[in-house]
């Protein structure tokens, strides 16, 4: 279970940087990479893993930088993906290869004979120099962090005012699924299929090695300790930051940690309900082939009246041969992005229990278009604050100290669009 | 003058002389530069400055000069920097250093790096001790020996209990990686005391750390179920972190431990349920570890589909996933289909079938067809959905449907054929081989009611040539069943395909499967009949199902690449010949391994099909070479044409083993070219060894004009002599009458020969003669000898056949346990006799069925070292049994068979009746 290798290509599969862990692999086998990937997306088979002879490839995209590992023994596939996601949050891609130095530093310590070792960016910060040469001057020890029990927190952080941030961002994903199943399921056209991600980020500035423990008005807690009071939410699925004592939440559902310092995520959740979708939008796009395409879109709010919806962005899909758009709008403004097939929708700000309407009208040419064209989904974008769809709420957040500071915890609530889809009516 | 002359001499000092020497373009000149550097050291002069320019002259085949750069480097060695470095106060720079040690991939400058090895492995400081142990690996990687005998795996083990968590973790990961080339030593040995401190350990360490500790963990194998259940519960939480590979890990070994686990248990039950969550959350991450998670949840769902069957939504795809990740989901998706789920399912699939991605539609259409053969109550929504696409006229998807429907027609035969008629509008725009033998099977299987069957099917025959083997195949068997249903109006259309087939192919699958059919028309219609049109054995519910103990060792490798290729890791890993295979732990208290009770057969997809055909259920896969070599055997067997072979009187099979393979894959493929093929069930096997076996006992030309051949066979405790009476004469024949001689068995016909109308000209008919054992008594050589007398209105004939001894084997033939024991003691040695049988790669329960079909049962099964023992009796019609042993080595396809006799048969005879027993066992084993 390990990585022998590990390569960053730039766009034509040339070779930015590699590192080699174990010496089981020839280096020239990168070169099989490139043509394997053109060839596999040219058949529509492209697959996170390649192959070539007893050499394995997993491979990410980021952005415009090719990424790969190519593994010879069998090996962790997950971890690899995690690791590069970690650490590029760190560079730009464009300065690989002006900042080889420290990337091959950072690849020295991210893993050692292809063992995953230390992948927290914060943590690698501390003792990887951006400048190689500056090693003599500072560092003389190693940062106890890289192996104490707390490898996220360094020892003597100080701030002068001890505060934390907490952010609760839910989330709504919602895939409507098709007319068959809407009267199998609910005849007045509610959804599907939805869910709930949450994450609760924290914005940590705190001295010391603070022990804090975050309470929420999670349901199974309150069943474990008999209160009932107030509205409570059934987590489907939690996954914490490694800072959180997974065995105390397992046995008594309490979430307590020692804080990351800075910026970080301390824990995720997903939640399973048959929500409505906030803003539901209603199509109708009708197309005559040979002359036009007319689409009309109602978009209604379906949330509490005194929270609005900011930067609402209905994307709505339409024939790739399109032409002379004119549009109609009762809010907002449309405009159409020809590059993307999709006409944009934009209302800076969408109130509860509002409907508004959109019409769009655009010419087909008289020749038609020969390919198949897919069904693509209208997608939204949204954002609600001070709100949670679920209603999970920060009960409390304590922390404790040894030198006894007071901290002031703020909690933030957001809602906003995942995933939302909703499939036309043509 | 300063005192800056001091360093202005030209004499610039030993070193540096040596320095640029030891650089020397001459050969000679640098052995001599060495000779004074060792000179110098030797009388104690400081040389080590030296040590890089020495180093350098390593490069060179003079002996002598190898040998004093050694004697310099083990005085010197002490001072390379990398070692210097060990002792570095920083400990930054000896982890660096001890890192770097193991990267220098040289076998001999790796001695010198074991003492500083050895106290960075002790070092204060656990940064520089987890370095260290990794560095072990490394060191174990260049030279195995040396870490052995320096003891570093024992200091590697000491660190399992180190107080640091990631020094634990890295010592776990190091000795897991050296294990994997020492299959068999117990490295890491895990006790519950060390298991113990892994556990505590897990809480404690790194993300990657605690992934180590996971994999760890799931090689152990827990003494009982409560150890299993307590590992469980403290592994459990990690299915709450954040990082996908430690979930897998815990998910992993939790999967592992749940086979120990009583299954009625409450915590089993609750473990199921915990299972669930972290795997469908792990389908909200990046399409790649998507895509991991789903390779990983296809074999969970095979394995357990308890697990997800509630889920089946998240299985759901999007339009904007990736096609390999929507591939996974489908795949999945079917997996988990129920009646309780089907409707969703299918307005899903009927939604993804009107997308673009041409594989994708493909597939999704496939999938409706799945659902159909899975959940009986859908298939008639299955049904209409898969018309309702044909209607689309779009070329692939109707095309796809078709090779569905007829899986569908496969499973629920007489219930959809109001269809076809839909079907046949679409015969002219299939263009892909799958979709033109779907079809011409179609109309084939049901030409009854297809009024112009012979037009459809003719107007395949015309690019016959051009056809695709498969597509050659099944028009083949399609014509035939059409002639055979309407025979009438289509001779000359099955002639013409059977000289298409075998006079003008290269293709020695078709050429063979054109002169059985051609043969078993000629000869016995009737026969043909029951053979090509007999009913087809039923195909199994799923599809594509991971072989059972793959699937068990695919699951011990979960979250690592072979799970994601479901190929168990020494099919892919270069000379992997040092991994073990993994199982699952087996429960204890059972004696055997968890038999998978209703794991559903296993059949092959489409693409496999061919292959397993030449294979069936005989053995593992015949390697290429003897695939073709039977062929070419079969070819030259019928090679003589078919004339000589009709008119000469042969056995049509020569009974050797490729003869019978052979015939055995011809008929089969006949049958039907679809999934659900290997299922077929050994009884008809066996009918089709009877046919075959048919043999021309009177030949025409000596009897006149009439024609006998026949078989013998036992059916339900009786015995019958299956004749076929041919007129090939001029005149009509009556008045036919039956005797046998006397025979060693006493064979005699129950009842007279039943022949009541004439026979004409260019007539047949079967007579199935019942017999028994009562009559005389005489001794025949060869001992199944039998001399037949036949009368008819023209004159007596005689002809004498072999009886094989397998019809005398009755029904109670199953000797008591006890009566066993005693007889086989009792037999004398002189009564025993030795065979092997060469060649058979089935295992002993199929073995011990298929005798069981034949009268021969099976009494005990014992495993003596690794061999299966069968102790098996049988008895004869006339009283006589005969116990045989029979043993199977796994691997070894070679059988020994020991046999004995009870009776005090005449010495001389029991080798003679023996060998014919022996001919007949021999036929049944392979």
């Amino acid at each position: 279970m390990s990585v022998s290798a590990v390569f960053v290509l730039d766009l034509k599969g040339k070779v930015l940087i590699c590192r080699n862990y174990k010496g089981d692999v020839d280096m020239s086998e990168i070169d099989h990479f490139f043509p394997i990937l053109m060839q596999q997306e040219e058949e529509g088979l492209l697959n996170p893993v390649l192959s070539h002879g007893s050499v394995y490839f997993m491979w990410i995209k980021h952005n415009r930088t090719e990424r790969g590992t190519s593994s010879y023994s069998d090996c962790l596939c997950v971890c690899v993906y995690q690791v590069f996601t970690e650490y590029f949050k760190e560079l730009e891609e464009e300065s690989i290869q002006d900042n080889f130095v420290v990337v091959y530093e950072l690849l020295d310590e991210l893993m050692d004979f292809g063992f995953p070792q230390t992948t927290d960016s914060k943590i690698l910060q501390e003792y990887i120099t951006q400048e190689g040469n500056k090693l003599e001057v500072a560092k003389t020890k190693v940062p106890t962090t890289v192996t104490n029990a707390v490898s996220w927190r360094s020892e003597g952080i100080k701030y002068k005012k001890n505060e934390v941030f907490i952010d609760v961002i839910e989330s709504i994903n919602v895939l409507p699924r098709g007319i068959g199943h809407l009267h199998d399921v609910n005849a007045n056209g509610s959804v599907m299929s939805s869910d709930i991600v949450g994450s609760i980020k924290l914005k940590t500035m705190l001295s010391g090695m603070p022990e804090l423990r975050l309470g929420l008005n999670d349901r199974v807690l309150f069943a474990l300790t008999g209160r009932d009071k107030g509205k409570t939410v059934a987590m489907e699925d939690v996954k914490f930051h490694q800072c959180v004592r997974l065995s105390r939440f397992e046995s008594d559902r309490t979430i307590s940690f020692i804080p990351p310092d800075g910026e970080s995520e301390l824990m995720s959740y997903r939640i399973n309900t048959h929500v409505k979708p906030l803003i539901w939008i209603e199509s109708v796009i009708e197309k005559f082939s040979h002359s036009r395409v007319e689409i009309m879109v109602k978009a209604k709010g379906q949330f509490k009246k005194q929270s609005v919806a900011n930067n609402v962005e209905v994307r709505v899909p339409v024939p790739s041969d399109a032409d002379s758009p004119k549009f109609k709008t009762s809010t907002g403004h449309a405009k159409y992005v020809p590059e993307k097939n999709l006409v944009v929708w934009t209302i800076k700000s969408f109130p509860g229990g509002k409907e508004f309407l959109m019409r769009a009208h655009f010419g087909l040419p008289s020749v038609e278009n020969d390919e198949l064209e897919g069904k693509p989904p209208i997608t939204v974008k949204f954002e609600i604050p001070y709100f949670t769809v679920s209603g999970i709420q920060v009960r409390y957040m304590k922390i404790i100290e040894k030198s006894g500071y007071q901290a002031l915890p703020w909690v933030r609530y957001i809602t906003q669009s995942g995933d939302y889809q909703l499939r036309t009516n043509t | 003058m300063t005192d800056s002359k001091y360093f202005t001499t030209n004499k610039k000092g030993e070193i540096f002389e040596l320095k640029a020497e030891l650089n020397n373009e001459k050969k000679e000149k640098r052995k001599e530069a060495v000779k004074k550097v060792i000179a110098a050291m030797t009388v104690g002069k400081d040389v080590s400055s030296l040590f890089p320019d020495v180093v350098n002259c390593m490069q060179t085949d003079n002996l002598e000069l190898k040998k004093l750069v050694y004697l310099y480097l083990m005085n010197y060695a002490k001072s390379h920097p990398l070692c210097t470095d060990c002792e570095d106060p920083n400990p930054l720079i000896r982890a660096l250093a001890v890192r770097t040690m193991g990267c220098i991939r040289v076998d001999k400058i790796t001695e010198y790096l074991c003492e500083p090895l050895r106290k960075c492995l002790k070092d204060e400081d656990p940064y520089v001790r987890k370095t260290a142990a990794v560095c072990v690996a490394k060191l174990h990687d260049i030279n195995a020996q040396m870490v052995e005998d320096q003891g570093f795996l024992d200091s590697l083990r000491d660190l399992i209990a180190d107080s640091n968590p990631m020094v634990v973790a890295n010592a776990v990961a190091a000795l897991s990686e050296i294990s994997e080339s020492h299959p068999n030593s117990n490295l890491l040995d895990l006790n519950p005391q060390n298991i113990n401190k892994l556990l505590t350990a897990l809480n404690e360490c790194t993300e990657w750390g605690q992934i180590f500790i996971l994999d760890c963990l799931s090689n152990y194998n827990p003494k009982d179920e409560r150890e299993a259940q307590s590992i469980c519960e403290r592994v459990t939480p990690r299915l709450s972190h954040a990082n996908s590979a430690v979930v897998l890990s815990a998910v992993k070994v939790l999967m592992k431990f749940l086979e120990l686990l009583p299954k009625d248990s409450d915590y089993y039950i609750t473990l199921l349920k915990k299972l669930s969550p972290p795997l469908v959350t792990l389908l909200s991450g990046e399409p790649e570890v998507q895509y991991v998670a789903l390779r990983n949840i296809n074999l969970i769902v095979q394995k357990r589909p308890e697990i997800l069957k509630q889920e089946i939504k998240v299985f759901f795809v999007k339009y904007n996933d990736p096609i390999y990740v929507k591939l996974e989901k489908l795949d999945i998706m079917i997996r988990l289909a129920s009646q309780a789920n089907i409707a969703q399912v299918l307005a899903e699939l009927k939604e993804y079938a009107t997308e673009v991605d041409v594989d994708f539609v493909r597939k999704a259409v496939r999938a409706i067809g799945r659902c159909a053969i899975k959940v009986e109550q859908s298939a008639e929504r299955c049904v209409s959905t898969l018309l309702d696409l044909i209607q689309t006229k779009v070329n692939y998807v109707v095309q796809e449907a078709i090779v569905v429907i007829r899986d569908i027609f496969r499973k629920y035969p007489n219930k959809y054929e109001s269809i076809i008629a839909t079907l046949c509008e679409n015969l002219d725009s299939l263009d892909e081989p799958d979709a033109r033998a779907a079809m011409i099977w179609i109309v084939g299987e049901y030409a009854e009611r297809i009024d112009n069957a012979d037009e459809l099917l003719e107007s395949f025959l015309e690019g016959f040539h051009d056809e695709s083997t498969q597509v050659q195949l099944t028009l083949l068997t399609a014509i035939v069943k059409l002639f055979l249903k309407k025979p009438s109006e289509t001779q000359e259309l099955v002639q013409q395909v059977l000289s298409l087939a075998t006079q003008d192919s290269d293709n020695p699958d078709l050429r063979d499967r054109g002169y059985i059919y051609w043969r078993l028309l000629s000869t016995d219609p009737v026969t043909a009949k029951e053979v090509v049109l007999s009913e087809k054995p039923l195909i199994s519910e799923e599809t594509d199902l991971i072989e059972p103990t793959l699937l068990d060792e695919l699951i011990c490798h979960i979250g690592s690449l072979a799970s994601v290729y479901h190929k168990p890791p020494n099919a892919f890993v270069e000379g992997s010949h040092g991994i073990h295979r993994k199982h699952l732990p087996i429960q204890h208290g059972s004696s055997g391994p968890a038999a998978p009770v209703d794991q559903p057969q296993v059949i092959p997809s489409q693409g496999d099909l061919l292959g397993d055909l030449l294979n069936l259920d005989l053995g593992p896969p015949v390697n290429v070479p003897q695939v073709c070599s039977m062929q070419m055997g079969a070819v030259d067997l019928l090679g003589g044409g078919l004339d000589s072979l009709v008119s000469d009187p042969i056995i049509i099979m020569h009974p050797t083993l490729c003869g019978w393979k052979n015939i055995i894959y011809v008929l089969l493929s006949n049958s039907w070219s679809g999934p659900g093929l290997i299922s077929v069930d050994f009884l008809l096997l066996l009918a089709v060894l009877n046919f075959c076996v048919l043999q021309v006992w009177l030949p025409a030309a000596k009897a006149k004009g009439l024609e006998i051949s026949g078989t013998f066979s036992r059916r339900q405790g009786h015995m019958y002599m299956d004749m076929s009476f041919t007129n090939k004469a001029l005149q009509h024949m009556t008045d036919f009458a039956i005797q046998f001689n006397k025979n060693s068995f006493g064979m005699i016909p129950t009842t007279p020969l039943a022949v009541h109308t004439p026979l004409m000209p260019n007539q047949s008919i079967d007579i199935s003669l019942p017999l028994n054992t009562i009559g005389p008594v005489m001794k025949m050589d060869p001992l199944n000898n039998l001399q037949v007398a036949v009368k008819n209105n023209i004159d007596v004939f005689y002809f004498s056949c072999l009886i094989p001894l397998s019809i005398f084997f009755v029904e109670d033939g199953k000797m008591e346990r006890q009566v066993f024991l005693a007889t086989w003691k009792d037999i004398p040695n002189e009564n025993e006799l030795q065979y092997q049988i060469k060649e058979c790669h089935l295992n002993a329960d199929t073995v011990s069925g298929k005798l069981q079909n034949n009268n021969i049962y099976t009494i005990a099964k014992r495993n003596v070292e690794g061999q299966d023992m069968l102790y098996q009796s049988l008895k004869l019609t006339n009283g006589i049994w005969i116990l045989a042993e029979l043993r199977i080595q796994p691997g070894n396809p070679n059988y020994t068979v020991k046999n004995t006799l009870n009776e005090k048969v005449c010495p001389n005879l029991w080798p003679v009746l023996y060998n014919i027993i022996w001919m007949q066992l021999w036929m049944y084993y392979s």
